[in-house]
């Protein structure tokens, strides 16, 4: 009866035991650090706790989720907030116990994303003791009084890029690349070339969107946003502005080899965060400017909400525009010092209500 | 007949030690990790272990269970006779959005008494739609092999792609709500949602879905389809010899098909506990939930296609995917730790697949070596 099955079925017994030996001893020897991090990890600071849930993507990604970091980041050094940050699975259903996780062990939980639309709503109705914030994500009737509606005035921003590419343009064509031609997307677009058209009314805008949706790639495609920028850049078009979230890489590389390929100079107009300070160097002589939206702040502004006892939610969102410098646009590489008197007079127009900026693309 | 019985018993615990070894073998590499990126290991396990035995995570995990289970033995109806359906993905999703649109449209309204029988009836409907379109997506991959001989696995792939990028979006463009934004299909009326089975609200909220009484039967009528029944027996006549099947009487184009079909069958279901509830949303949207096709590839090779250990198999992938998040909310351990250990596993369960056909075969040579020596040494009566 010795089989060679046999042999092996030793062979693999004898091969558990050793490898949990192995595993207990190497956790033996690491004992001393389980005790500091037990602590470390119960002991909280002195500010609010926050539970922060990124989107698909999550820390990294160079411009949404890792706004929303640096919102928590300051939260930490000048609130002494303790953060927890969690992302969904790959499978993307998890987002409500995720939410539910950080609503046992933290004070304001915030969801990244419109994602969360749904999930934070059911979470936040059955955790009323809890805050919930929202990025992007509009109201509905049923809104509970504890969660609150992060949204931005992105045409606003976009009107100033706008202001901005109009007076700098040369040949009087300038380009917008829209990641997923959705209402959201189409805020920019309109923004913008309202923004190029005040100052330069004989300016072409040639407006081009990634994807169309449900298809939503095209906010993480830099190879196809390159295709469009360069049959822009062929065409005449010497500055494009994206709102195509990752995309972006694409439109930054080719804004170079065009440049570069053809002794130009084109430019290209950045994204959510100040994008001079996310490419690499050598990239940095073609960024413009960028369309800040400050998913920081506002994400800072709701914890410190909660910290001061001034938290608003509820059926009415809180809207971060360019009079609560919620958007607004970079000076980063002083491309655009020479028209900055125009930019912040456009600014001051538009928050003292002279100038209105449509929040959707005239047909 | 002893020596078959103790045969048996070998290759049962042979399958069993292999996926135990495989589950072990992650977990070392997993604990080596862990240690190299200055995490513990220990630590990591315990606070899985700590929150898995909570009654909502419980739920929970059941729950997640269910779907992969489901998708298991739809990858297994395949795997039974060598058929490589990687196409779940595909078929659960477009069943799911055709039978969302169905179980929205569709009202059920019986008079007087008979109307309790609404919400069976409706729920019914639903899961039948979801059956029938996931076995006609199969189904192509299916006459495809039979006409031309084109491989499973090229097909399957392919249609993934044509339903996931294509038609899906074309669908939902279609179907979806007036609201431009928004990309999902109209709500799937009360009647026809799967009732709560259990809810908890402490220590956490969670609710247990009546799916789990439909993974059961679909394990059930899985286990005496296979082991017990005439079809059951070609398929796996097929898969172990094809040419001996054939010799014997088995059409392999009929088997081929009803493999397909049945798959398709059960992979239609998988999307059903997300969109009948009672946890999920009733309806199809955007970002639907992913990777229950390909993830249940991975829960059929753990439990090495047998009903008993496809559940196994799924509670155990759903225990590390549910209760893993903590990980990362402690900001103790990456949790990206789960996802290499997943990869070990199916990486393991290929390679001793292989390995041990080896030495099963190389046993039963053996045996009958042994059986042949005997009689051929007992004098001729």
């Amino acid at each position: 009866m010795k089989s060679i099955f046999k042999k092996k079925n030793l062979l693999l017994l004898g091969a558990t035991f050793a490898s949990i030996a192995l595993v207990a001893a190497a956790c033996n020897h690491n004992d001393s650090s389980v005790s500091s991090e037990t602590t470390a990890r119960t002991a909280s600071g002195p500010g609010p706790k926050v539970g922060l849930v990124f989107d698909i993507g999550g820390r990294g990604d160079q411009s949404f989720n890792d706004s929303a970091a640096a919102g928590v980041e300051r939260a930490k050094s000048e609130l002494s907030a303790t953060v927890s940050e969690v992302s969904p699975n790959a499978a993307g259903d998890n987002r409500e116990e995720l939410l539910r996780l950080q609503a046992e062990n933290q004070d304001i939980i915030i969801g990244v994303g419109f994602l969360f639309g749904p999930d934070i709503e059911k979470v936040a109705i059955d955790t009323p003791e809890k805050k919930f914030a929202i990025v992007d994500g509009g109201p509905n009737d049923t809104s509970p009084s504890n969660l609150a509606h992060l949204l931005f005035a992105e045409h606003e921003g976009s009107y100033l890029v706008g202001v901005a590419a109009g007076l700098k343009t040369k040949t009087n064509k300038v380009g917008f690349i829209g990641g997923v031609n959705i209402s959201l997307i189409q805020k920019f677009e309109a923004g913008f070339v309202a923004g190029v058209k005040s100052v330069n009314a004989n300016a072409e805008v040639e407006v081009r969107y990634i994807t169309e949706p449900p298809d939503f790639d095209g906010f993480n495609d830099p190879a196809r946003a390159k295709v469009i920028s360069h049959a822009m850049y062929e065409s005449g078009i010497d500055i494009i502005y994206h709102a195509a979230g990752g995309s972006g890489a694409g439109l930054f590389a080719d804004a170079k080899e065009f440049s570069e390929e053809m002794e130009t100079k084109v430019w290209a107009i950045g994204v959510d965060s100040d994008q001079y300070n996310t490419v690499s160097d050598d990239l940095k002589p073609y960024i413009l400017t960028s369309m800040l939206k400050r998913v920081d702040s506002a994400v800072f502004g709701i914890i410190q909400d909660v910290d001061n006892n001034n938290f608003i939610g509820g059926t009415t969102p809180l809207v971060y525009s360019l009079a609560t410098d919620g958007v607004g646009y970079s000076t980063s590489g002083g491309f655009v010092d020479d028209i900055v008197d125009q930019l912040e007079k456009a600014k001051q127009d538009i928050i003292n209500g002279t100038i209105q900026v449509p929040s959707s693309p005239t047909p | 007949m002893n020596s078959q019985k103790s045969n048996n018993f070998r290759s049962f615990g042979l399958g069993i030690s292999t996926s135990l070894a495989a589950i072990l073998l992650s977990l070392i590499i997993a604990s080596l990790i862990l240690l190299i990126s200055g995490s513990n290991p220990l630590q990591a396990y315990w606070d899985l272990i700590e929150r898995g035995v909570r009654i909502d995570i419980i739920f929970n995990i059941l729950n997640r269970a269910m779907p992969l289970y489901v998708s298991a033995i739809a990858v297994a109806i395949g795997f039974r006779m060598n058929l490589f359906n990687i196409g779940v993905e595909g078929q659960y999703a477009i069943a799911a959005i055709i039978a969302a649109q169905v179980g929205a449209k569709v009202g059920v309204d019986l008079p007087g008494f008979l109307g309790i029988l609404n919400g069976p009836i409706h729920i019914l409907i639903i899961l039948l739609t979801a059956m029938a379109v996931g076995a006609a997506w199969a189904g192509i991959a299916g006459v495809l092999k039979v006409t031309s001989g084109i491989h499973e696995v090229i097909s399957t792939i392919m249609l993934n792609a044509i339903s996931g990028s294509f038609l899906i979006a074309l669908l939902l463009k279609e179907w979806k709500l007036d609201d431009e934004d928004i990309f999902q299909t109209a709500t799937i009326p009360k009647s026809g949602r799967l009732p709560a089975l259990a809810k908890v609200t402490e220590p956490g909220t969670a609710v247990l879905s009546s799916f789990l009484i439909i993974a059961l039967i679909v394990g059930v009528a899985y286990w005496i389809y296979v082991y017990k029944t005439r079809p059951g027996f070609d398929l796996r006549a097929s898969g172990m010899n094809p040419l001996a099947a054939q010799a014997s009487g088995v059409s392999p184009v009929k088997t081929i098909l009803i493999a397909m079909l049945l798959s398709g069958a059960i992979a239609g279901l998988v999307g059903m506990p997300e969109l009948l509830g009672p946890a999920g949303k009733p309806y199809y949207h955007d970002s639907f939930v992913g990777m229950l096709g390909f993830n249940g590839i991975a829960v059929a090779l753990l439990g090495q296609n047998h009903p008993g250990g496809i559940a196994l198999s799924a509670l155990f992938i759903s225990f590390i995917d549910t209760t893993s998040i903590v990980l990362d909310a402690n900001d103790s351990t990456p949790k990206e730790i789960i996802d290499i250990m997943i990869g070990i596993i199916i990486f393991v369960m290929v390679i001793a697949f292989g390995y041990s056909k080896k030495i099963r075969e190389a046993n039963e040579a053996k045996q009958s070596a042994l059986v042949l020596a005997k009689n051929g040494s007992s004098p001729p009566t």
